[in-house]
């Protein structure tokens, strides 16, 4: 058994295996151990009990989600289901679940395959960023695979449940990892968000009951069902079950993706990487990705699961930490996230669409050095206003002032500075 | 059922299921909002609505929430005024004007922009963002609307009217972020027939009506009047806009059972005719110029040789009424063909025996079921088919609901409705705009369409049918709870309006039908009685009468021209009253001017029997006095004003006693005084605002109707439904704000629909129709392709709808067309006269029909054959 249950079978060249070869290595045990041996309610609950949440970001208890989808389905009467992949990964810093796609194809296809028959689903829909183009074509293969296989088709493995899966090729946004977005891009419409309710639990793709889950979600699946939940629970050093796949990047001295119990602490992982790049001190990092609050040295020791990281004040989000030394400016950080929110809001609603590109431009005047204080007063206007959730549509708009919010916090001084006319940190 | 609701302190009783933003507005509670409309519902795009809500009692803190996208039923106690609320609005609306050009005072829009509106109103008026502006390039959209995307602020109402309500497909959302775009893939004429109405969907100057922009005049400068649409039976409400005697726009009147908040393009840029050249401004005799004096002697000493008088289905009751009284009874004529005043007349028995009811657009939209026997409605009478489109999602809204999903959530009853169709079953000889919606489309010559409605009977009587097809739509109109037939005369088969009667009957008081016949008025001319012009000839050429006095009416387009010659031939002369310069007035011996519907009032009786009153938007013109008046002066009657003479009609057809109370008399008046045409003034005064301060800015006098052309007078929302001229109430200018004059978002306006209902249901019982005879002769069958754009001879002659009118068409089956020796492309002779348009094949079309264009050379008339043949 592996203490890397998501990347312990991955070739060291990043290549994905052949399914003989994958049988080979153990890795469709779980698909026969779960059909078989299995009820659907057995695997809902075995994943409860391993305490496996959402990768996606949020964080969302897997079970629950799982038991939604079967009362939708109640509610929604006979007709297809849908379980959906989540492959858009497009968080600023995240770089995880390509790796999962590309060198570990069947490995999602068992998940997905146990996941589609723990909750009904009858096709299962994996969507790629249209950059993954190597992560798409590493699927297309597998599934193929896995069809002549009888591991997907009818009746998989004499158990008589029947699924068909499929690889879409989307040409992929940041909106599109938002679950109703996902499911009008999927619907051939423009991906922006759709109103809940109905949750797509009982109203989603092509108004028929639909669970998206991530692509690590799905990836941790097999090994749970293979080990038991108790194995799961025990690989994380706190109440969250199992690994978690960690990319660090930003200012280290090797930025890379780590598979390590969920709970590291900041500081390991940047240990691991080599530490901070020419020996400097640590400013600050976001622990989840673009749209994550700031920690500093003082919360370099919070275990990362999503608890912890909450309760300090930021999130775990995708894991992807991105890491800032004493001489990278915050201001020049954050108008660069901000920029990017700014160009990926899908343009639905007003605060998002037209409030982002303004902030955006006033980060890159006072990185500049040609603000205002003014400026900065409407910045902070800005996180007032529209910071809380449910102002805008979605919680894009939300996530992407999430480090405008924290950097003004925390680095205040700096951003006042700027006033001066130039930018006060070292390298700048 | 309601709940109450405290609003800042007021208690109002909110319709359960309904949402926060409706309550609101319904009440009377200014909430500031883009994306929100009374028939697209909420969406929650613009987060303009933002209110507090409060858990209960003891919520301090509440939360800010969209009011378009919450439910009454989740809330107890709301706040509009709280401070956050208020600074959350602001700030949306600073957002929204970040890009926006601040173009007002070159703005075709300004003075009723729902835009400037809501920036009033939400108090931003300081611009703090200091970048360049987002720019658009523009597209070039068609002769009908303007484009001007700076303006947009990306409420999503156009493409959600455009797409979603209105089944168009070359609009669309491009791009993201603060790029948004809408527009076309490129370049190029709208193609929906509904798409004037983003004029109005738009709440700022994005799209317009171009006419209106290519002839303008200031919206505060123009006077409104409520009035009728002329270019179909349906009667859709208008407005009127006029500045210093020109007509310079048409918009939208809700009407709560008829269109609602939208017309079609035909109804809004089809009353440009009476500003186009084909107006008749001057009598003429013989065709040529002729002074007023010397016509109306020529005129005078023809009656006094004895005339008969030829009615139109597109000149006012009250006219038609006037002809009656003067040429008597026994020699009033409806001015089409014999086969369709029957038709026409048949229809009105129908309907006052029942059993099956008039449906009324609303009814439309309710219906669970429909059939369509031989209309095209979207080119024939397209607000039906818009109506249609909306009764074809209620099976998708009856899922939503099963989930939960209110109706209102329109983006997310598509996504639950899991797009499920009420079954809307088409039974027409061509493809149709409507078959999207449809869950059949069946192609049927119009012989065998009156047939296949007969076998539908016969199943739903008990029988069973040779059709399988027929089969399936009796099982489904059998089981719904709403059936709906419609049909109409569009045709000329007297026996679709049979089959469709004899579905009503089979279908029973859970029934609702439709007939359609062609024109504004054709149900009122019916009411009046007379057969066709076949009739008048003969009595003509009997010598009966010497003289035929013909009203609004080119002849040569309502009946095969034969006839028309036929009569022209018969008569000594002929005396044409008419607004436009037609055939028939060119070769009238003479022809006098007379009002066209802008410049008179009158009432028009549309499909389902109701009376409505036009009034005139542009002060009436000595020139061209109301044809009544004209005829009045022939010794018609002896009528001061249009009051006197409904009054004489209405002693004499007791039972058309309805017209009188389809608007208020002309005497009506207010405690502000008689209603203004003129819009709410702002601070200070128009430029139109010289009355009383000038001695020779006299107030036009109206003697026909109870407004006033001056600025001062009642408005708002006490105005009787039937004389709205403007929505506008204080601090709210532009139509959006209509919803205050509503009872319900969507429902009837505060006190009443316009209108009076004359078909009242009889106890007689129907008498059966005498068999229509076989379509005797040789030839191909005859079918009329009718166009949205085009319409009859007056729509045809408004510029913009003339450059958006397609090219004639043919079509034949191909084995037709190899039959006569035919290729795709040749020239062809229809009885023996060269059509326009040469042959297109079209495998869809029925074999032994020929389909050509309406209008021109292709006249209306009974279904009739025709020889087709290679034109040399």
């Amino acid at each position: 058994m592996s203490d890397k249950p998501l990347t312990g079978r991955a070739r060291a060249d990043r290549q994905p295996h052949s399914l003989a070869v994958w049988r080979g290595l153990g890795g469709g045990v779980a698909l026969t151990q779960a059909l078989k041996r299995h009820s659907p309610e057995a695997i809902i609950a075995l994943v409860e009990a391993a305490g496996l949440r959402g990768r996606g970001g949020a964080g969302f208890p897997t079970a629950n989600k799982w038991r939604f989808m079967r009362l939708g389905a109640e509610k929604a009467g006979p007709g297809p289901r849908y379980l959906c992949v989540n492959g858009d990964e497009t968080e600023p810093g995240s770089f995880k679940d390509r790796l999962l796609m590309e060198a570990l194809p069947h490995q999602l296809i068992v998940g997905a395959t146990i996941a589609a028959y723990a909750i009904g689903a009858t096709e299962v829909i994996i969507l790629v960023r249209d950059e993954y183009r190597a992560a798409a074509a590493a699927l297309t293969r597998a599934i193929a695979e896995a069809e002549q296989a009888g591991w997907l088709g009818r009746d998989i493995l004499g158990s008589g449940f029947d699924l068909t899966m499929r690889v879409h090729a989307s040409a992929g946004r940041y909106i599109v990892g938002e679950e109703t977005a996902l499911i009008a891009a999927l619907e051939g419409e423009r991906p922006v968000p759709r109103h809940r309710p109905p949750y797509p639990a009982v109203s989603g793709l092509w108004g028929r009951p639909t669970t998206v889950n991530n692509v690590e979600t799905l990836s941790a699946v097999p090994s749970i069902i293979e080990n038991g939940a108790e194995w799961y629970q025990s690989l994380s050093r706190t109440d969250e079950g199992g690994t978690k796949l960690y990319g660090v990047s930003g200012c280290v001295a090797r930025p890379q993706l780590i598979e390590a119990p969920m709970g590291t602490t900041g500081r390991e992982l940047i240990e691991l990487c080599g530490g901070i790049r020419g020996g400097r001190a640590l400013l600050a990092f976001q622990p989840g990705g673009g749209a994550t609050a700031f920690l500093e040295a003082a919360e370099l020791d919070v275990p990362l699961d999503f608890t912890h990281t909450k309760q300090a004040g930021s999130s775990l989000g995708t894991g992807a930490l991105i890491v800032l030394d004493d001489q990278a400016c915050p201001v020049a950080a954050i108008a660069r996230h901000m920029r990017f929110y700014a160009r990926e809001s899908c343009g639905l609603c007003t605060p998002c669409r037209d409030g982002l590109p303004w902030v955006a431009k006033l980060l890159d005047t006072l990185e500049a050095g040609k603000g205002t204080r003014g400026d900065i007063d409407l910045l902070h206007q800005h996180v007032a206003l529209t910071g809380p959730s449910g102002r805008s549509y979605c919680d894009l708009n939300t996530g992407a002032l999430t480090p405008l919010r924290s950097g003004l916090e925390r680095f205040g001084d700096i951003f006042t500075a700027h006033l001066a006319g130039r930018c006060p940190v070292g390298r700048a | 059922m309601t709940r109450k609701l405290d609003i800042d302190g007021r208690i109002i009783e909110a319709k359960d299921g309904e949402d926060l933003l409706s309550a609101c507005l319904t009440h009377g509670i200014d909430v500031p909002y883009f994306c929100w409309h009374g028939a697209l519902g909420s969406v929650g795009a613009c987060r303009q609505c933002a209110v507090k809500v409060y858990a209960g009692p003891d919520d301090k803190e509440g939360r800010i929430v969209m009011s378009c996208m919450t439910p009454v039923a989740d809330v107890e106690r709301v706040s509009v005024s709280d401070p956050e609320a208020t600074a959350f609005r602001a700030q949306v609306i600073e957002w929204l004007m970040v890009n926006h050009p601040h173009d007002c005072p070159v703005c075709e829009e300004a003075g009723s922009c729902h835009l400037q509106d809501m920036t009033i109103a939400t108090g931003h008026n300081i611009r703090r963002y200091r970048f360049d502006k987002r720019t658009h390039r523009n597209q070039d959209l068609g002769p009908l609307l303007t484009h001007e995307m700076n303006r947009c602020i990306a409420c999503y109402r156009c493409t959600r009217f455009y797409r979603d309500y209105a089944g168009g497909r070359d609009l669309d959302a491009f791009g993201a972020h603060d790029n948004v775009y809408f527009g076309r893939a490129e370049d190029g004429p709208l193609e929906s027939p509904f798409a004037g109405n983003l004029a109005e969907v738009c709440p700022t100057g994005v799209f317009n009506d171009k006419g209106w922009s290519q002839d303008y005049a200031r919206k505060w400068d123009m006077r409104a009047t409520p009035s009728v649409c002329p270019h179909c039976a349906v009667g859709c409400n208008i407005l009127v806009d006029q500045r210093e005697g020109r007509v310079k726009r048409v918009q939208n009147r809700y009407h709560g059972a008829l269109n609602g908040y939208f017309i079609c393009d035909r109804g809004r840029y089809g009353p440009l005719h009476v500003v186009s050249d084909a107006r008749l401004r001057a009598p003429l005799l013989a065709g040529e110029p002729a002074t007023e004096h010397d016509a109306c002697a020529v005129a005078h000493a023809a009656v006094a040789e004895g005339a008969i008088g030829f009615g139109s289905p597109r000149a006012s009751l009250e006219a038609n009424y006037a002809l009656q009284r003067l040429v008597g009874p026994e020699r009033f004529f409806a001015g089409v063909s014999d086969a369709e005043a029957a038709m026409v007349r048949r229809i009105v028995a129908l309907l006052r025996a029942g059993p099956a009811k008039v449906a009324s657009l609303a009814d439309i939209e309710q219906a669970d079921a429909v059939l369509v026997l031989g209309e095209d409605l979207t080119n024939s009478s397209p607000r039906v088919a818009l109506a249609l489109r909306q009764t074809a999602r209620g099976a998708e809204r009856d899922l939503a609901a099963q989930k939960g999903v209110p109706r209102w959530l329109d983006p997310a009853v598509r996504t639950a409705g899991e797009g499920r169709r009420s079954p809307i079953m088409l039974v027409t000889p061509v493809a149709d705009p409507l078959d999207d919606v449809a869950v059949m489309a069946l192609r049927r010559d119009p012989l065998a369409i009156a047939a296949f409605g007969a076998d539908v009977a016969g199943v739903l009587g008990g029988g069973t049918a040779r059709d399988a097809d027929a089969q399936r739509v009796a099982g489904i109109l059998a089981v719904a709870e709403r059936p709906l037939i419609i049909a109409g005369s569009s045709l000329g088969v007297a026996g679709i309006i049979e089959a469709a009667a004899a579905l009503g009957s089979a279908l029973g008081a859970k029934a609702r039908i439709a007939l359609l016949p062609p024109e504004a008025n054709s149900i009122g001319l019916a009411l009046l009685g007379g057969g066709g012009l076949d009739g008048a000839a003969a009595l003509l050429e009997r010598g009966a009468a010497k003289t035929a006095i013909v009203l609004e009416n080119d002849l040569f387009e309502r009946a095969p021209r034969a006839g028309v010659e036929r009569l022209f031939a018969a008569a000594k002369s002929v005396i044409a009253l008419d607004s436009m310069a037609s055939e028939t007035t060119a070769r009238a011996s003479v022809t006098l001017p007379v009002a066209p519907f802008t410049e008179c009032a009158g009432t028009f009786v549309n499909y389902e029997g109701r009376a409505q009153r036009f009034f005139a938007a542009v002060p009436p013109h000595e020139t061209a006095p109301s044809a009544w008046r004209r005829l009045d002066a022939f010794g018609a009657g002896d009528w001061h004003d249009l009051d006197e003479l409904i009054g004489d009609l209405i002693v004499e057809r007791p039972d058309l006693v309805g017209v009188a109370d389809a608007a208020p008399d002309a005497d009506f008046m207010m405690a502000d005084g008689q209603v203004t045409r003129a819009p709410r003034p702002y601070s200070g005064r128009t430029a139109d605002d010289r009355a009383g301060q000038f001695a020779d800015a006299v107030i036009p006098v109206d003697l026909d109707g109870p407004m006033t052309f001056g600025i001062k007078g009642a408005r708002g929302t006490a105005v009787p439904p039937a004389l709205i001229t403007s929505y506008k109430t204080s601090g709210q200018h532009s139509a959006n704000n209509v919803t205050r004059f509503l009872e319900e978002v969507g429902g009837p306006l505060r006190g009443g629909d316009p209108g009076a209902m004359l078909l009242k249901r009889s106890e007689a019982a129907l008498i059966d129709a005498p068999p229509s005879g076989p379509v005797t002769g040789e030839g191909l069958l005859l079918v009329l392709l009718h166009d949205a754009f085009s319409g009859w001879e007056l729509s045809r002659v408004s510029a913009l709808l003339a450059a958006r009118a397609p090219a004639p068409r043919l079509l034949l089956h191909p084995d037709d067309a190899a039959l006569h020796g035919l290729a795709d492309g040749a020239a062809v002779l229809i009885d023996g006269r060269l059509f326009a348009a040469p042959v297109s094949l079209d495998a869809s079309l029925p074999r032994g029909c020929v389909a050509i264009s309406a209008g021109g050379d292709a006249p209306r008339g009974p279904l009739r054959r025709v020889r087709v043949e290679a034109a040399r």
